[in-house]
């Protein structure tokens, strides 16, 4: 039996069911791109800069083989245990295996996305092992049991009432407290026992430098520094699409996150990882998972250029308007759109569709990924291989002979016009979509192919 | 210098006075108008739902009844931009060509081809301008939000010359309406709300008047302003350049 | 170890990537400058929740301390000439630094677009020091300022380290309906003080 996953036209639906909901959602998501705008602006240079940073990542593209391997040397050279998931699977054994090999029952993890697309989480907790996200958000979603709604800012989704609800029932806060400052100091304490009490710890990686075979993590709270640094285990897993080529290249990248992410002129941490401390292990565990499948198609390979600043999403006006959870996939938004068909063209076939094409994500991404051509794009290949709307496929046929034939086109637009203005119940009714909260447009008498033909030739 | 009129199908049947004002503007200006007979439609129907393949009888009655000509114009953005981007022909390759270098949105024929300075056209009212997405990203009509650079824009250039006209600053100066073709339908509930949320912008600065470059947008503004019964009309720019007031 | 999965990743990568291309970027990365870097630096400093305090001498430095922070607590520095404040001792168990109230660390440059200061290793004692205190305090020579950040990478080069830091102001998080707090996970509050020898 397949798996009927509810599509994002059909999530979308129930999020738009709240509006006052939606617009809070939606203007708080465009606060944080109006940020980022600020921030761009105050850099001249901001679109040289855009341009800089997708050539390198181009580039590395091209030789992501040697990079990979100039990485694991300089890594390895330094004293890093490399290993290497094909998949979420293994990716997931690696972790636990380290875990087990060093009898830890819990760890502590700062955000990844990486492990959220690997569904680590319920791999582990179903081994019995403890697992605390750190980051306030993720901390947030992980206790209402939900997934992160936006690859930055994870419980975007979420009012502060219902925030403190969540910190009432399980870190025992005051009811009704809904005070962001409160909650955050709470959220300090309860998790700084964690971090003190912890022997093993994961963070994702944002940059592999494959020339010294360092690794940065950018945080904005701290977490997986004080995770990592009281750890006696530091695991970091990465997509292998994370490698640039030169420590240089950092000052490209670092200029561009903060800004595009959230407005920020860079994250308050940018912490570089070369050899673990003394007494401490540091695990890279380098995941596959299709990337380098994607690497290999042509029309969607520079989607492993992504930086995960998360811009496109906050831009995005259908984002914005049906919230992360619609997308039903680890990254949502336009970049989520054109990652996911590769991931599961069946599961996913959808996403691709949830755009009007209007191309502002890929204005913003820093890394100028042509983000709405891809969506075009993927739109073409999941029809092709059947992953489509099949009940399209007549109508599209019908429409496409019809717009074939000149004197057929001429013949329906005017059977149609005439049904609009004298039997418009058949056109204006509720089995019509645009009906629904739309008039219909007013259906003239002619056409002006019928007034050119009798004024004009 | 012999002008092809491109007309998009929707606006054929139902905006037939958007191609008339579009017609009239370019005589206006000196321009020899032909509108083929024969023409239908560019095809972004079904390419943008992902039947690319199904546009071919598109392209080619395209080519047939457009590559005669030394300019064609269409008051569509997307429609010029989708024939821009992807016509092609595996038989007439040369010509598939010849036509992506010729067409043009009707903004920019009047601001680059024919470099117009003046229009004699009037329009007192309050008037609020949607930046059709096709237009503005894809065709660079104006300034993009997003990046970092000068502003600029052909239509709102134009607009200016109209006497009498007030132009509004909206909000949002280029959030895309919903309407994204078959995204109308198939994201029912997110494409209204985008549009309402368009209608909501423009209402907050008290146009009477919601003009832009693409008639796809303006229909569905305009049903949902219909909807609420709202006093705010559209009109195309074709129909505010070529409005003399008498 | 997984070897097998990892000649199959190398394998895939190697078959699927495009053929290669020499990167080019242009003889410079193009980067803003400004008229008064130290003016900049403290402005951005002060925008994303630091402090900046101009100091003289060591008794500058003692003296910030005094005014600026209670004197309850345990403090402790990796800075030299401070002979009141207990020296960080790199052997102790990071554990140990739990109840660390203030601790005064060696900046090594700060960078005026994003009010952030690179910290060397050698400047930590511990790694987890700037991180686990409730306050930190960054001492920066005050000539020790680079505009942007491609300076700043040309200016750290090739060195070896075991870690490198920049820190850009306190911890904070806006994770809570886009409301900024200052003190996350980190340290609560961040000073930097520029001093002049």
């Amino acid at each position: 039996m397949e798996k009927q996953q509810p599509s994002h036209a059909a999530l979308s639906e129930q999020f738009n069911a709240d509006e006052a909901r939606v617009d809070w959602h939606d203007e708080t998501l465009w606060w944080v791109r109006q940020k980022r705008d600020k921030a761009a602006w105050t850099l001249p240079e901001w679109e040289q800069l855009r341009e800089n940073a997708s050539r390198i990542k181009q580039h590395t593209l091209t030789n992501l083989h040697g990079y990979l391997l100039d990485f694991e040397r300089q890594a390895q050279r330094n004293g890093v245990i490399v290993h290497w998931a094909k998949d979420g699977d293994e990716h997931n054994a690696i972790v636990h295996g380290i875990l087990q090999q060093h009898g830890a029952d819990r760890i502590v993890k700062s955000k990844s996305m990486l492990t959220e697309e690997c569904h680590l989480n319920k791999y582990l907790e179903s081994k019995g092992i403890d697992v605390v996200d750190t980051d306030l958000g993720e901390h947030i979603v992980q206790l209402a049991r939900e997934t992160p709604s936006h690859i930055v800012l994870p419980c975007i989704h979420k009012k502060k009432e219902e925030i403190g609800e969540i910190f009432h029932r399980f870190l025992g806060t005051p009811k009704g407290n809904a005070d962001p400052e409160f909650l955050t100091h709470a959220a300090r304490l309860h998790l700084r026992e964690k971090f003190l009490s912890g022997r093993v710890a994961i963070t994702g990686v944002n940059f592999a430098v494959a020339e010294t075979g360092e690794f940065v993590v950018c945080t904005n709270e701290g977490n997986a520094d004080m995770g990592a640094h009281l750890a006696d285990v530091h695991i970091a897993c990465m997509g292998i699409e994370k490698v640039i080529p030169q420590r240089g290249h950092l000052g490209v990248f670092l200029r561009l996150l903060a800004r595009s992410a959230t407005g920020q002129p860079v994250t308050t941490y940018c912490s570089h990882f070369s050899k673990p401390q003394a007494g401490q292990e540091i695990h890279l565990v380098l995941v596959d998972n299709q990337r380098s499948t994607q690497l290999g198609r042509d029309d969607f390979r520079s989607s492993l250029k992504c930086i995960r600043c998360g811009a496109c999403m906050n831009t995005c006006p259908v984002y914005r308007r049906s919230g992360g959870h619609s997308y039903h996939t680890a990254i949502a938004g336009p970049i989520g759109a054109i990652l996911a068909p590769n991931l599961d063209m069946r599961d996913h076939a959808d996403l691709p569709f949830a755009s009007t094409l209007c191309g502002s994500c890929s204005n913003v991404c820093p890394v100028k990924i042509d983000i709405h051509t891809q969506l075009y794009k993927w739109r073409q290949v999941v029809t092709a291989e059947g992953y489509g709307d099949k009940s399209k496929t007549l109508p599209m046929k019908m429409m496409a002979a019809m717009l074939a034939t000149p004197l057929l086109y001429r013949w329906a637009g005017k059977l149609g016009r005439w049904v609009m203005r004298y039997l418009p119940a058949i056109v204006s009714n509720r089995f019509n979509p645009w009906y629904k909260h739309r008039e219909m447009p007013d259906a003239p008498k002619h056409s002006f192919g019928e007034w050119y033909r009798k004024n004009r030739s | 210098m012999k002008t092809g009129l491109f007309i998009p199908c929707y606006v054929d049947q139902f905006y037939p006075n958007v191609a008339l004002a579009t017609l009239e503007l370019l005589e206006k200006f000196g321009c020899t108008v032909t509108y083929p007979l024969n023409q239908t439609c560019c095809g972004q129907p079904m390419s943008n739902s992902g039947y690319e393949q199904l546009s071919e009888s598109c392209n080619r009655l395209f080519i047939e009844n457009f590559s005669a000509f030394d300019y064609i114009v269409c008051p569509s953005g997307s429609c010029t931009l989708h024939i821009r981007e992807h016509l092609h022909s595996k038989t007439r390759p040369a010509e598939a060509a010849g036509i992506k270098s010729k067409i043009f949105e009707l903004s920019e024929f009047l601001t680059d081809i024919l470099q117009v300075k003046a229009i004699d056209a009037r329009f007192p009212y309050r008037v609020g301008v949607h930046q059709s997405c096709h237009g503005q990203r894809g065709l660079h009509l104006s300034h993009m939000s997003e990046l970092v650079g000068p502003e600029f824009s052909k239509p709102l250039d134009l607009l200016k010359m109209v006497e009498g006209i007030e132009l509004v600053s909206l909000n949002r100066t280029d959030e895309c309406c919903g309407f994204g073709g078959t995204f109308c339908v198939a994201e029912e509930a997110v494409s209204v709300k985008m549009g309402k949320d368009r209608v909501a912008d423009h209402e907050q600065h008290g146009v009477s008047f919601i003009t832009g470059v693409d008639m796809s947008c303006l229909m569905h503004l305009d049903g949902i302003l219909k909807r609420k019964k709202s006093k705010i009309g559209i009109k195309h720019l074709a129909e505010i350049l070529n409005e003399t007031g008498s | 170890m997984n070897n097998k999965s990892r000649e199959n990743i190398l394998r895939a990568v190697k078959r699927n990537q495009p053929p290669a291309e020499d990167l080019v970027l242009g003889e410079q990365l193009p980067a803003i400058r400004y008229d008064d870097v130290e003016a900049e630096f403290i402005r951005t400093l002060h925008s994303i929740g630091g402090t900046c305090h101009l100091v003289t001498g060591v008794s500058g430095i003692s003296s910030a301390l005094t005014g600026n922070f209670e004197t309850g607590g345990r403090w402790v520095t990796t800075v030299p000439g401070l002979p009141a404040i207990p020296r960080a001792d790199p052997l102790a168990d990071p554990h140990g630094l739990e109840n660390i109230e203030v601790a005064i660390v060696e900046g090594d440059f700060g960078v005026a677009e994003n009010g952030t200061v690179w910290i060397k290793e050698t400047s930590l004692a511990i790694r987890v020091l700037p991180f686990i205190c409730q306050h930190l305090v960054l001492v920066l020579p005050r000539q020790q300022l680079v505009h942007n950040m491609h300076e700043a990478y040309d200016r750290i080069g090739s060195a070896e380290y075991g870690f490198g830091l920049f820190i850009a102001g306190p911890s904070k998080t806006a994770d809570i309906e886009q409301s900024l707090v200052l003190g996350a996970h980190g340290a609560r509050t961040m000073t930097v003080l520029l001093l002049d020898q």
